[in-house]
């Protein structure tokens, strides 16, 4: 049976996998105790979950379970990350490094550190979305603290060269930071094989509750500190303050513990579909993928149809969750940041869905989806007038557009 | 953000799609809008010797506002004369489509395509085209 609509849209979030909730329940009930308090059974209770919610999590990483900072979700994470370096680091230098795709949460904290006198460079990135190593070389300064370059992109799925990042990092003894939000638990993250120092992620992306996350930290070679953003208790270690989230840690153990141990069939299950929606929908003329094909996510297309907008084709396909580039309703009327960067114009940037496939997409909402997306495309194109110039040959780039 | 009954039953069931030939002199041509903004509507009248509005096409690249916006335009069109066409304010269709405040910009367009399209006609019959005040959105 299939029930409608289809949620294709788990690069905005993930629901909650039922394993990870029966996980969690127990400890929003009987088990309520605060993970600090050191005088009780259900302070002890509580700790010794958080615990062994570390160790999940260190496993899926390949870190120790005390280079793991809870959070309250990537954003946190990526805050405390990089004001944390610039604030410890600051007798070192005040440049930081990174890219025009990372999130907003990665960008405007950098926009902050531009504000209290730090120096960002932002790196563009080419076609495919990947940023070039020699121009990230050149970037670097006696100045520079911090790299900071995403695993792999919310918008595209483009997976960047970390091993080659972190190895250029390392020779000039700089810190590499990643937000690995959309990477970790969907594909092979090892924070030593990838010589990361700091990596920002979230429970909700990978089948787990929202408002929990995590920052992890190098303690060995180097050994890494970031100052703390919030004053308070001391709790982890000093770097984040504030009562754990004794449900949502466990949660987000749980989450990592299945993450690793269906990781390979799933991705392999997941890729098949996504491969099969996305060669079916590029047979539509004048449909493009957008972003390296090469280098990406398992579960990600990011498609675009030319001469039809994103949001009314979002519109036309109903039954069906996905997001578009197109940004028609937000105050700027500025297409996806992110496709542009790719070098995508606006009109094909206005034109783009994104679908993200998850452990609990069927083949039977793929089939759906393809058909649904091939009749809404060819009915909104029977509706715009750039497709019938087209067909009719004319240039629309002779056309003079009253820009508005 | 949820659309109203009113925008869902014209982007599913829009009205007058069409082209007309633009090379008639009683047709007037209205193309409005940017690829790169996200919109264009392409809006055309026909025009008798009554001065009356006889039929009204339109082919829009956009989210459902702006498809319903114009659907709603050609419906409005037909059977008005070329001065009460010109009178069609964008907050009437606002109103009708209960468009929200970020939506406000699909009426301006479709607005704009109307008397682009009556200034075509003009222009084409050796009337002197009327001076629009320039719009922003």
């Amino acid at each position: 049976m299939l029930t409608l609509p289809i949620y294709l849209d788990n690069n905005a979030t993930t629901p909650l996998d039922p394993r990870v909730l029966d996980a969690m329940l127990p400890y929003m009930t009987k088990m309520f105790g605060n993970a600090a308090s050191r005088n009780h059974a259900f302070g002890w209770q509580a700790e010794e979950a958080v615990d062994y919610a570390r160790e999940q999590i260190a496993s899926l990483i390949n870190c120790s379970p005390k280079e793991i900072i809870f959070t309250s979700g990537a954003t946190e994470s990526d805050n405390l990350a990089i004001k944390g370096v610039f604030e410890m680091y600051a007798s070192k230098g005040n440049h930081i490094i990174t890219v025009t795709t990372e999130h907003k949460a990665v960008l405007d904290t950098c926009k902050h550190i531009e504000k209290v006198g730090g120096k960002v460079t932002y790196l563009t990135v080419d076609e495919k979305g990947l940023i070039d190593l020699k121009q990230l070389e050149e970037a670097i300064t006696d100045k520079t603290i911090l790299i900071s370059v995403m695993y792999a992109n919310n918008e595209v799925g483009v997976i960047q060269p970390i091993r080659e990042i972190s190895a250029l990092a390392k020779k000039h003894g700089i810190l590499f930071f990643t937000d690995a939000t959309q990477a970790v638990g969907k594909i092979p993250v090892d924070v030593e094989a990838d010589g990361i120092d700091l990596m920002a992620f979230s429970a909700h992306k990978m089948y787990g509750p929202k408002g929990v996350g995590a920052l992890y930290v190098r303690r060995k070679n180097p050994r890494v500190k970031v100052t703390a953003q919030m004053d308070g208790g001391g709790h982890e270690r000093g770097m984040r303050s504030g009562t754990l989230n004794v449900p949502g840690i466990v949660g987000l153990g749980k989450a990592a513990e299945i993450a690793k141990q269906d990781m390979e069939a799933d991705t392999a299950r997941i890729a098949a579909m996504r491969d099969r929606l996305e060669k079916e929908l590029i047979t539509i003329e004048e449909s493009y993928v957008n972003g390296s094909t090469e280098h990406r996510l398992p579960h990600v297309s990011n498609i675009s149809f030319k001469y039809v907008e994103g949001e009314g084709l979002m519109m036309g396909v109903k039954d069906l969750a996905v997001s578009s580039g197109s940004a028609c309703t937000s105050a700027s009327l500025e297409p996806s940041y992110v496709l542009k960067a790719l070098g995508l114009s606006d009109d094909l940037a206005h034109s783009s869905l994104r679908f993200g496939l998850s452990r609990f997409t069927t083949d039977e909402e793929i089939d759906f989806a393809i058909n649904h997306v091939k009749e809404a495309v060819a009915k909104l194109r029977e509706l715009s007038p750039l497709w019938e110039m087209f067909k009719e040959g004319i240039d629309l780039n002779s056309i003079e557009w009253a820009e508005h | 953000m949820a659309y109203s009954d009113k925008v869902i039953d014209h982007y599913t069931n829009p009205r007058n799609v069409g082209t007309l030939d633009k090379s008639k002199a009683s047709v007037g041509t209205g193309l409005v809008g940017a690829p790169e903004c996200g919109d264009v509507m392409r809006l055309q009248i026909e025009v008798d010797e009554n001065q009356v509005i006889t039929d009204a096409k339109f082919k829009t690249f956009g989210c459902g506002s702006a498809i319903a916006s114009s659907s709603l335009a050609t419906e409005w069109l037909k059977g008005k004369t070329v001065d009460e066409a010109l009178a069609i304010d964008n907050m009437a269709i606002v109103e009708e489509l209960a468009l929200p405040p970020v939506k406000i910009h699909c009426s301006v367009l479709a607005e704009d395509a109307i008397k682009s399209a009556i200034n075509d006609y003009r222009v084409k019959n050796g009337l002197p085209a009327l001076e629009l005040p320039k719009s922003h959105h």
